[in-house]
C-alpha cells in the first residue's frame, strides 16, 4: 500500500469532476486512509477550467494540494492538464483524456489550441494518454469518461477492484450503474504504458 | 460511524443533532449547501428566504419563541442582514440561534472577499471558526450552546476551502431542545429606554465571554518539538500543520472574543509568533492591542486571496518554491462562460447591439455578459444595485444615453423590489430587463418565490413578477422569449424610446434545471450550405467549435436554435433522429 497520494483532477467546469473525487475519497477512506477532498463550486463551474484537490495519507491536514506536491494530474480534457502543470512534483505522472473542449478564444481564433501531447514530451513530464473517443463511442454515451479514467487510474493504486467497485455502487443512481461499471472495466482494460519522452 | 462529509454538510448535521427546529437561509456560494442538506430532515422546518435580512428575522422570530435557529448565508449576505444582526445582539435569544456565514478569501465566486470577523465584532457578537469537517460539526453544536449560555446569537465563520472541502467525521444522535417563550417587553422591544439597559447588558456579555475564552476547549495549545510558534484559526491551522507538522501552536476555535491571559501566556513563551489568518489582520490586531508586541503577521503574510502551506513556508522562510515543470507558452485562459442554450445568451446578444447604451449588472450567472464575446454590462456591484445605478445614471447623463438595467429573477425579489419602487416614484427614465430563468442559477438551482415551489419541492404560491411590476406602477411590462434575438433587439430599441420605467421580463427556464430540461436533438453544420461567414460563432456558444468551417458539438449543444435563426444560409439544422 502506498504511504500517501496527492491528486489533482482538472477540467471543463460540468465534466463531472465533483463527483470523480467523492468516489475517488470513498475508496481511500474504505482503505483506512485518512482523506481530504476540496471541490469548487458556483461561478467556477460555468465551463471555466476547474480544479479539484483529492489527498489521502495517515494524517492529511491542508485540503489543498500544493505546487510542485501533486504526485497524479488526472485530466478530463487535453489543454488542463496543461495548465496545472506546476502542481506536479518531480517525477509526479500526468493522466489525461484526449478530449479537446476549446475555449472561447480558440473558438474565436484570438488563441491557438496548444499541442499538448508534444509539450509534455518535450518537458519530460511522465505521461499517460488516454484516447477516450473510440471508447466512448463504443459505449454510446459521452457522459461515462471520467469513469473509464478512473478505472485506468484505479490500476496505479495498489487498491483492490471491489474497494472500487463498491465506492461506485455507492454514488452512482442505480439507472447509471450498469454502464459505469462497464466503463470502469474499460478503464482498467487499457494497457499501462507510458508515452516515451524525448531525450 | 466514520464518513467523508463536506463541511457544509457537517453543519447541517452538527446543526440537526444539536435539536435545531429552524433554518433559513438566501443561497450564496460557498454557504448554500448548508441549508440543502439541512432540508433533507423532516424534524426541521427549512426556508429559501427571499434575502438574507428576512432569513434571520424569520430565523430569530424561532429563537426567541423558543425553538433553536439557524441562518446560513454568504460573506456579503451578512451585509444584507447587518439591520436585525446588530440589534439581535441587544435583545439576545432565547433558544440558540447561530448564523454561519461563509467567507470566500479568493473569490471563486463573489464580488468582493470582506472579513465576516469585523462585523461580527463591531455587532459584539461571538465568532467560533472550524479548520474541518468534524469541527464544522462540533462547533455549529457548540455554539447554541454558548449561544444560549450567553443569550447573544453566536456567528458560526467558515471560508470555501472549509465549507467546500470534504473529511472524515463521526456523527451523533439528535438530542431536543426547548425553551418557553415568556413576553418580555423589556428585552424585545427595543425602542430606546429599553436599549439602553441592554447595551449595558451586552458590554457586560462581553466580559464574561472573554473570561469564558480563556478555558473554553476551543482554544488550545498544541505543543511542538522545534522552537517555532504560531498562533492560526479555521482552515490557516491546517496549512500551518502542513507547513511547519514540529510547531507549537496556539489554535483558536473561537476567534472573538480572544483569551487575553492565553494569548499572552503563549507569546511570552517564544522569541517570537507568526500570526497565520487570510484577509483581514484580525486576530494580529486584537493581539497588539492586549500589547503584545512580539507577533509577525502582515508584514509578511498578504491581505488578498487564499494562502496554501507552501505560501506560508516561503514567506517565512523567504525563499522560493521550485516548480519542476512549467508550460512556456501562454496558454489560452478558460474564463467560465454561459452555457450552451443558456437564455441569457439570447439577451446579451441582443443587447451588444443596442447603441449608446449604458447597461448596469447585477449579480448572477448573467454577469459573464459582461465579458467577450458580448461586453454589455457597465457595473455589478452587490444584489440589486442594477436597478438603482441604473436609476442615478438616467438622473444625470444625456438624454442620448439609454440606460437599462440588467437582473435576474431571484437578484431582483431579493433585493430590486425596492429599487424599482424608487425608479417609479421619482419618475425616472430607465429600461429594466429581468432575466427571467425561473431559478437560482449560479448557486445551483435553488427554488424561490416566483418559481412556485418551495425548499422541499412542493407547490406553493407562485409570485407573479409582471403583475408585482405593473401594481409598482411600471409605464411598460412585457415578457419577451430570450431566445428571438433579431425580434428582441428591435422590440428594446422600440421601448427606449417610450419614456418612463419600462420593465422586459426575458422568461425561458435555465437549461441545466432539471425540472424544465427538454432533450432535443443537437444541430449540426451543413458543410454544403455553410458560406463560412463566422456569424454563428459570435454567439460565443461553448457547443461551437471552428476547424475549417464552424461545427457544433452534439455532446454539448443543447439545441437552443439561435445559430440556426443567425444563419442567412440554412446551414444548421436539428440533427434528424
Amino acid at each position: 500500500m502506498k504511504e500517501s497520494f496527492d491528486i489533482l483532477i482538472v477540467g471543463v467546469g460540468g465534466q463531472g469532476n465533483i463527483l470523480f473525487s467523492k468516489i475517488l475519497g470513498e475508496a481511500f477512506l474504505n482503505e483506512g486512509y485518512d482523506v481530504k477532498v476540496s471541490e469548487v463550486h458556483g461561478m467556477a463551474q460555468r465551463g471555466g477550467s476547474v480544479v479539484t484537490f483529492v489527498r489521502a495519507g495517515e494524517k492529511v491536514y491542508s485540503p489543498l494540494v500544493d505546487k510542485a506536491q501533486a504526485d497524479y494530474i488526472i485530466a478530463f480534457e487535453k489543454l488542463e492538464a496543461l495548465r496545472w502543470l506546476e502542481y506536479l512534483k518531480k517525477d509526479g505522472i500526468v493522466i489525461y483524456s484526449d478530449y479537446e473542449i476549446p475555449p472561447m478564444s480558440v473558438i474565436s481564433g484570438k488563441s491557438r489550441y496548444p499541442d499538448v501531447d508534444s509539450i509534455l514530451k518535450d518537458i519530460g513530464v511522465r505521461h499517460y494518454k488516454i484516447e477516450i473517443s473510440s471508447l466512448l463511442m463504443e459505449l454510446k454515451n459521452p457522459r461515462v469518461q471520467n469513469t473509464i479514467m478512473l478505472g485506468f487510474f484505479s490500476k496505479l493504486t495498489g487498491i483492490e477492484k471491489q474497494v472500487w467497485e463498491r465506492a461506485i455502487e455507492n454514488n452512482i443512481r442505480a439507472k447509471l450503474l450498469d454502464i459505469n461499471l462497464r466503463a470502469f472495466e474499460m478503464g482498467r482494460d487499457i494497457e499501462l504504458k507510458e508515452e516515451e519522452l524525448k531525450v | 460511524m466514520k464518513r467523508l462529509m463536506l463541511g457544509n454538510h457537517a453543519i447541517a448535521r452538527g446543526c440537526f443533532d444539536a435539536g435545531v427546529r429552524v433554518a433559513t437561509a438566501y443561497p450564496g456560494t460557498p454557504s448554500t449547501e448548508i441549508t440543502e442538506y439541512i432540508s433533507q430532515y423532516d424534524e426541521i422546518y427549512s426556508e429559501w428566504a427571499p434575502n438574507e435580512k428576512v432569513a434571520l428575522e424569520v430565523a430569530l422570530g424561532a429563537a426567541i419563541f423558543g425553538k433553536r435557529a439557524l441562518c446560513s448565508m454568504k460573506h456579503v449576505g451578512l451585509n444584507v442582514a447587518s439591520d436585525p444582526l446588530f440589534t439581535a445582539s441587544y435583545t439576545g435569544i432565547n433558544a440558540g440561534l447561530v448564523v454561519a456565514v461563509a467567507d470566500d478569501p479568493g473569490m471563486h465566486s463573489s464580488q468582493n472577499e470582506q472579513d465576516t470577523r469585523n462585523i461580527a465584532k463591531a455587532a459584539k457578537i461571538p465568532v467560533l471558526e472550524p479548520s474541518d469537517s468534524q469541527e464544522c460539526l462540533d462547533f455549529a453544536r457548540r455554539g447554541f450552546e454558548i449561544s444560549e449560555m450567553f443569550d447573544t446569537p453566536v456567528v458560526l465563520r467558515s471560508t470555501t476551502r472549509v465549507s467546500h472541502s470534504q473529511s472524515i467525521v463521526e456523527i451523533d444522535e439528535r438530542k431536543e431542545v426547548d425553551f418557553e417563550y415568556k413576553k418580555d417587553v423589556e428585552k424585545y422591544v427595543m425602542m430606546p429606554a429599553m436599549a439602553r439597559k441592554r447595551h449595558e447588558i451586552v458590554e457586560e456579555r462581553e466580559k464574561r465571554l472573554r473570561e469564558f475564552a480563556e478555558t473554553v476547549e476551543l482554544n488550545r495549545i498544541e505543543e511542538g518539538t522545534s522552537n517555532m510558534a504560531f498562533i492560526t484559526s479555521g482552515i490557516s491551522y491546517q496549512y500551518v500543520k502542513e507547513a511547519y507538522p514540529d510547531a507549537c501552536i496556539l489554535k483558536l476555535g473561537m476567534v472573538y472574543p480572544l483569551p487575553e491571559k492565553l494569548v499572552r501566556g503563549f507569546c511570552g513563551r517564544f522569541e517570537k509568533v507568526y500570526v497565520v489568518e487570510e484577509l483581514d489582520p484580525f486576530l494580529e490586531e486584537n493581539i497588539k492591542v492586549m500589547g503584545v508586541n512580539n507577533i509577525i503577521g502582515k508584514e509578511i503574510f498578504k491581505r488578498t486571496g487564499e494562502y496554501s502551506p507552501s505560501f506560508i513556508k516561503t514567506s517565512i522562510e523567504k525563499c522560493k518554491l521550485e516548480i519542476p515543470y512549467r508550460v512556456d507558452e501562454e496558454l489560452p485562459a478558460r474564463p467560465p462562460v454561459l452555457c450552451p442554450g443558456c437564455p441569457h445568451r439570447g439577451v446579451f446578444y441582443s443587447l451588444r447591439r443596442i447603441k449608446n447604451a449604458v447597461i448596469t449588472g447585477d449579480i448572477g450567472c448573467y454577469t459573464l455578459g459582461a465579458l467577450p464575446p458580448f461586453n454589455a454590462m457597465d457595473t455589478c456591484i452587490c444584489m440589486g444595485a442594477s436597478i438603482g445605478m441604473a436609476h442615478g445614471i438616467s438622473k444625470v447623463s444625456d438624454p442620448s444615453i439609454k440606460t437599462i438595467a440588467v437582473i435576474g429573477d431571484s437578484t431582483f425579489i431579493h433585493s430590486g423590489i425596492t429599487g424599482l419602487i424608487d425608479a417609479v416614484y421619482n419618475k425616472s427614465n430607465i429600461l429594466i430587463l429581468i432575466l427571467d430563468n425561473i431559478t437560482t442559477g449560479m448557486t445551483g438551482h435553488q427554488d424561490h418565490p416566483a418559481t412556485g415551489y418551495n425548499i422541499k419541492g412542493e407547490e406553493t404560491r407562485q409570485l407573479d413578477i409582471a403583475k408585482l411590476c405593473r401594481s409598482i406602477g411600471c409605464d411598460v411590462v412585457e415578457e419577451i422569449d430570450p431566445y428571438r434575438i433579431n425580434e428582441n433587439i428591435k422590440r428594446i430599441n422600440d421601448l427606449l424610446e417610450i419614456p418612463g420605467v419600462k420593465v422586459v421580463i426575458a422568461k425561458a427556464p435555465c437549461k441545466l434545471h432539471r425540472r424544465y430540461n427538454t432533450t432535443l436533438p443537437g444541430r449540426y453544420v451543413d458543410p454544403d450550405k455553410c458560406k463560412n461567414c463566422k456569424v454563428c460563432l459570435t454567439l460565443g456558444c461553448p457547443a461551437m467549435s471552428y476547424r475549417e468551417i464552424p461545427d457544433i458539438d452534439p455532446n454539448l449543444c443543447a439545441s437552443c436554435g439561435m445559430c440556426e435563426s443567425l444563419c442567412k444560409f440554412g446551414a444548421i439544422s436539428m440533427i434528424k433522429e
